[in-house]
């Protein structure tokens, strides 16, 4: 199989099994698995595949539960993957020793957290500069790193505060800077806004699009919020169980869901009323035909975003 | 009655082992005395250096720098003072000289003990019930060995409370450091933290309130064993209390238990206000 070099991640046929007791489990042997799972075994990423492209922001959804969250996790490997490839930048990281590892985390990829993790004892700038400190950088190198970044992300004037001092957005601002600063080409995302009052949520979005802009990343972003997702995503997956049970553009999910699991997602009429004001604000298009059936709303998405919707 | 012939007793092989250690190792046992001796005796100097009204002082502007109200500092200042008042100043010092002693080696060992069982399942497992022991044992079964080992005076006392002191630092450090947000710890992960970067960056500094307990704990724990270290010759106010009580001097007994009072409660507010100074400003 010849690789294509825009495909920055690429995961193939990953799985993550949280067995505790249950040993040898081989996924390729569906007795086996069945066996495990009658045991108490718990599979929260079931054969798993799917890449990016260079630049691009890769949004899964699901509910919780669904095993977002342990997979973006699995891609650094804060979750050890049961069976699977992933592959980051030509890389792969499941074959990686521990050492291979720990470089590979410090250089090629980094992650901003729903909870923010953020060091109560240390400020805002040596909580953004942590990734450079852990690489070794020199304390004067890390101060004027962050103080770039600070900039970026609108921080200055805070950066002798305690995280503790900050509002929620803030923080998660502290989150991104802190990613940001340490130059990946990678960016992973486990639901940063959601633990974010609404305002200040669409607020940090924009800004995320903005510094995607700007940095050109390839992210993966994990959310619930359907909303969210058709703002930011360039590609999408919705996650049920621990399978993708359909993956491609935004588009594609809201006009043709394939199982009632992801029409439940994208039928909700309030949040697709949400996203047609929302579009006519930001892109300033007046969406005329805003009738009372779905698909007209769905079909003025469509029209807004300039894409083409196929029903 | 429970049956004779499973009668066996451990006693007679511990007396001879304690025995044995004593001629075996005594050399290693002198030098380890000498040691420590020197160490106090030079703490005791320096703590009688200085003069009284540079203690009372020190103590009240401690004090008041953590506090920023005038009634504490002046509370423990005339606490401080009656010590003084009744006659029992050298004496105060020679017990607060014993109690920093085996506070420093309860620290040095137990602040790494207490890393080790949070760092390995395994030995937090042996040293348990290791602890356990060491504080439910009644501290008079060690008193004698501690005398054998040691010979009579101020290192056995030391040794003696070092054994009943130290598990407060060594539990509080594994549980400060065990009880560390996962989440603070996976995104330090997430860069690329290494085990060694975990301990010293995020877990350490993040057990440290906890570790701070652990020290005032310790602290108080080793005065309170001033009366039962004297009875092996470790001097000091512990040492007033014994000879008054058995002379049934009810006043002598109260003038030494106060002194020792007032010293828990200056150790305890002036170590306590630093575990306050450590957590992080809050809006």
């Amino acid at each position: 199989m010849d690789k294509d070099e825009n495909f920055v991640i690429e995961v193939e046929h990953l799985w993550k099994i949280f067995s505790g007791c249950v040993k040898d489990i081989d996924v390729t042997d569906h007795s086996s698995l069945a066996r495990a799972e009658e045991e108490g075994a718990v599979a929260a990423v079931r054969d798993v595949s799917f890449k990016v492209k260079k630049g691009k922001v890769f949004v899964i959804m699901g509910l919780s539960g669904s095993g977002k969250s342990t997979l973006i996790r699995c891609v650094l490997r804060l979750v050890e993957p049961t069976a699977g490839r992933i592959i980051v930048s030509g890389e792969e990281v499941t074959s990686m020793n521990k050492q291979q590892l720990t470089d590979f985390r410090r250089r090629r990829a980094a992650m901003v957290f729903q909870h923010y993790g953020l060091l109560p004892h240390r400020t805002v700038w040596e909580n953004v500069s942590f990734g450079l400190k852990l690489r070794g950088v020199s304390r004067e190198e890390r101060r004027e790193k962050a103080q770039e970044v600070i900039e970026k992300v609108g921080l200055v004037g805070w950066e002798n505060h305690y995280p503790s001092q900050l509002s929620g957005g803030m923080q998660q601002r502290v989150g991104i800077a802190r990613a940001l600063v340490q130059d990946t080409d990678v960016l992973l995302m486990d639901e940063p806004f959601s633990g974010l009052d609404p305002l200040i949520r669409s607020e940090m979005q924009d800004e995320l699009l903005r510094l995607q802009n700007e940095f050109n990343k390839t992210v993966i972003f994990v959310t619930h919020d359907l909303n969210e997702a058709l703002r930011l995503g360039d590609q999408m997956a919705v996650m049920k169980e621990g399978v993708i049970v359909q993956a491609g553009t935004p588009q594609e999910i809201v006009t043709q869901p394939v199982d009632e699991y992801v029409e439940r997602f994208v039928q909700d009429e309030r949040r697709v009323a949400d996203i047609l004001e929302k579009e006519e604000k930001y892109s300033g298009i007046k969406v005329v035909d805003s009738g009372k059936s779905k698909t007209r709303k769905i079909r003025a998405i469509g029209i807004v975003r300039g894409d083409k919707v196929v029903p | 009655m429970f049956p004779d012939y499973f009668r066996f007793h451990v006693a007679p092989h511990i007396d001879s082992f304690v025995k044995w250690m004593t001629v075996a190792w005594g050399p290693a046992f002198d030098a380890f005395s000498n040691t420590v001796l020197s160490m106090l005796l030079r703490i005791e100097d320096l703590l009688l250096v200085i003069p009284w009204w540079l203690w009372l002082t020190g103590v009240m502007l401690i004090s008041w720098l953590q506090t920023r109200r005038v009634r504490y500092p002046l509370a423990l200042g005339l606490l401080l003072f009656s010590i003084g008042v009744f006659g029992l100043w050298e004496v105060s010092m020679e017990t607060l000289a014993i109690i920093i002693t085996a506070v420093i080696i309860s620290l040095l060992l137990g602040i790494p003990l207490g890393i080790a069982m949070a760092e390995s399942e395994r030995f937090s497992a042996v040293l348990t019930p290791v602890l356990d022991a060491m504080q439910t044992m009644p501290s008079f079964v060690y008193l004698i060995p501690a005398l054998m080992l040691f010979g009579l005076g101020k290192v056995p006392g030391v040794v003696a409370t070092v054994i009943y002191s130290l598990p407060p630092v060594v539990r509080l450090t594994n549980l400060g450091i065990r009880q560390v947000s996962a989440d603070v710890q996976e995104a330090a992960r997430a860069f690329g933290a290494t085990r060694w970067q975990m301990m010293r960056d995020v877990r350490l500094p993040l057990a440290v309130p906890s570790i701070l307990a652990g020290i005032n704990q310790t602290t108080m724990m080793a005065l309170a064993m001033v009366v039962i270290a004297s009875m092996i010759g470790a001097g000091g106010l512990g040492e007033l209390v014994l000879i008054a009580t058995n002379r049934i001097n009810v006043g002598d007994g109260f003038e030494a238990g106060w002194a020792i009072v007032v010293l828990a409660i200056i150790i305890d507010r002036l170590t306590q206000g630093l575990g306050k100074r450590w957590e992080t400003p809050k809006t």
